[in-house]
């Protein structure tokens, strides 16, 4: 090809990008078709067990059945509670560090990131595994009753949360201007209770909304840490479900999945959708 | 970052503290931040170092390095290679369908309600891990699941000819519905990142779109490709709840080797049991450490 100095190239390639791009098109939507089954038949394939429960017609009564079992109700709530325990414990924990990194002490920033990144390295597994060892004896001994155990839980449920949280936080945080607001605050006479509470919060809202529901959605089905602590939460239940009933798992697992998606949902709601962080595992 | 942000520690101080705030709250500066490293340091770094010094306790007593050298043993040996091999497997493909994927929504022209669509549910289905999506497999392509049925209608048993959903193959499958999710999650806004000019330009020049491809936008998208990859072997490699769901804790599988030695002494030795896992904790480390050496290097370029 010839370097050349017409100003207007792009009429002359005109016809070559209109057949590029619709072969990008086709390209796309073959991706897409193909992915799109991917991860949709498995959710068809389970509801549709899940409309099978009775016999010979499709109808609800795998749900009926799973909300009527004992176990549910008390599960489910009980992993809700803690849930919002953990994460309360989280923003409290949360909140005032990143605040405080942001405003005093920018240089812990990075071990402060450091240390919210942890329960990244650390696989859920190891994590339990260290707790109970941890935990287990005096003069730490936190596992002796249930109650302790479940307290012991929702402290490690708050720091797995770490890493969504601070990183939540921390954008909320940028997208303001910390400084003058603590400052007129200031001037204006106010505490630093009164500046967290009322000037600094009410800002962070959508972010404290968004890293809550996040952490909603890891925390409310988590099995392994669970399992190991011997808690009757969802998670457990869920997995004792699977090898006890036939058609129930699938009602549960269409109930866990609408979960999550509400939680998501309500995220891409509040943040207009520029914001996507995940944990996965 | 803001410019009024300020870097200044010393400004900062005076500015924020005032007149009425003496430097003796050199001190209180720190208050906000020590709920923070208590907590930490209770529920985080002290359980991993707790397993760290149990795994170099000699059994006699005194510090040694017999439990890693233990660690050759057939059953972790076993374990550890499974794991790797299920985490690089399915780290590369949902790295591959993953970036198509991003690619597609993106750059590829699909309408625009696909976009937000996608990346909602990627949102979803990274999260939707553990017993659930266990559950949603078994359903589809378990003994009795809905495509097993369809196959077998046409006449092709699965699993008599060798596919299930317990193995290596089966346990692939499954995880790709979290990784590939992930990898549109993070891959998506490093192609958005590709600039407009940079395809003129290479046009300009000459260039075929292969060429583009080959010499511009790859090189400048590797980092974040092989970055969030790393990151995908990561994931993979501290999955715990979906293969317990799916085989009941009995594959063999490094987390799930853990999870025996909790329930029960099951390496017989119970430094082993330590070590393994702080083997997990240095694996897992190393790659989120190449991770971010890989995201920063990428950042030069997509801003």
């Amino acid at each position: 090809m010839t370097i050349s100095t017409n100003p207007a190239p792009v009429a002359v390639k005109a016809p070559a990008d209109k057949a590029l791009v619709v072969k990008n098109w086709l390209w796309s939507w073959v991706i897409f078709a193909i992915m799109a089954l991917y991860f949709l038949i498995p959710l068809g394939a389970t509801f549709y067990w899940s409309l099978r429960a009775e016999k010979g017609v499709l109808g609800f009564e795998a749900y009926r059945r799973l909300f009527a079992d004992n176990n549910f109700l008390p599960s489910f709530s009980e992993a809700i509670v803690n849930a919002i325990a953990a994460i309360f414990l989280s923003l409290l924990i949360i909140v005032p560090t990143a605040y405080w990194v942001t405003l005093r002490l920018p240089r812990l920033r990075p071990v402060v990131e450091f240390i919210t990144l942890l329960p990244f390295v650390i696989p859920a597994i190891v994590l339990v595994f260290g707790i109970i060892r941890l935990y287990s004896r005096p003069p730490l001994l936190l596992t002796a009753t249930y109650d302790s155990s479940r307290i012991l839980l929702i402290c490690v449920y708050a720091a797995i949360s770490f890493p969504y949280m601070f990183r939540s936080v921390d954008n909320g945080l940028r997208a303001m201007d910390v400084r003058a607001l603590t400052e007129a605050a200031q001037s204006l006479g106010a505490n630093w209770t009164t500046i967290l509470l009322q000037v600094i919060f009410p800002n962070l809202r959508v972010a404290l909304l968004s890293g809550a529901l996040l952490t909603f959605a890891i925390v409310i089905g988590e099995l392994t840490i669970a399992l190991y602590m011997a808690q009757h939460t969802l998670g457990p239940y869920m997995a004792d479900l699977t090898r006890s009933k036939v058609y129930e798992p699938s009602a549960m697992a269409i109930v866990s999945f609408a979960l999550t998606w509400a939680a998501m949902g309500i995220i891409q709601l509040v943040t207009g959708g520029q914001r996507q962080e995940t944990g996965a595992r | 970052m803001k410019p009024s942000i300020n870097t200044d520690p010393k400004l900062a101080n005076s500015a924020v503290e005032g007149a009425k705030r003496p430097p003796r709250l050199q001190i209180a500066n720190w208050f906000g931040v020590i709920p923070f490293f208590v907590f930490s340091g209770l529920f985080l770094i002290a359980p991993t170092l707790v397993l760290a010094y149990r795994s170099l306790e000699a059994s006699k007593g005194g510090l040694t390095l017999d439990n890693y050298r233990q660690l050759v043993d057939e059953t972790v040996i076993n374990a550890y290679s499974m794991s790797i091999r299920i985490s690089l497997t399915t780290a590369i493909l949902g790295g591959i369908l993953g970036s198509l994927i991003a690619w597609a929504i993106s750059i590829g022209g699909l309408p625009r309600p696909f976009r937000s669509i996608t990346s909602t549910f990627s949102g979803v289905a990274s999260n939707f891990a553990g017993v659930p999506l266990a559950s949603a497999f078994v359903f589809t392509l378990g003994r009795v699941g809905v495509i097993t049925a369809l196959f077998k209608l046409f006449g092709l048993d699965l699993y008599k000819s060798g596919f299930s959903l317990y193995s290596f193959l089966g346990l692939t499958l499954v995880y790709l519905y979290f990784q590939i999710p992930l990898m549109v999650l993070v891959i998506l806004p490093a192609l958005d990142g590709l600039k407009r000019d940079w395809r003129e330009a290479a046009e300009n020049l000459g260039a075929t779109p292969y060429q583009y491809w080959r010499y511009v936008a790859l090189p400048v998208l590797m980092p974040s490709i092989l970055g969030t990859m790393i990151l995908l072997f990561g994931n993979s490699f501290g999955a715990h709840a979906t293969a317990y769901a799916l085989t009941g804790g009995l594959f063999t599988l490094a987390t799930l080797l853990i999870g025996q030695q909790i329930s029960g002494d099951v390496l017989h030795n119970p430094g082993l049991g330590y070590a393994v896992a702080m083997g997990m904790v240095i694996i897992m480390a190393f790659s989120i450490f190449i991770y971010s050496i890989l995201q920063r290097r990428s950042e030069r370029w997509l801003r």
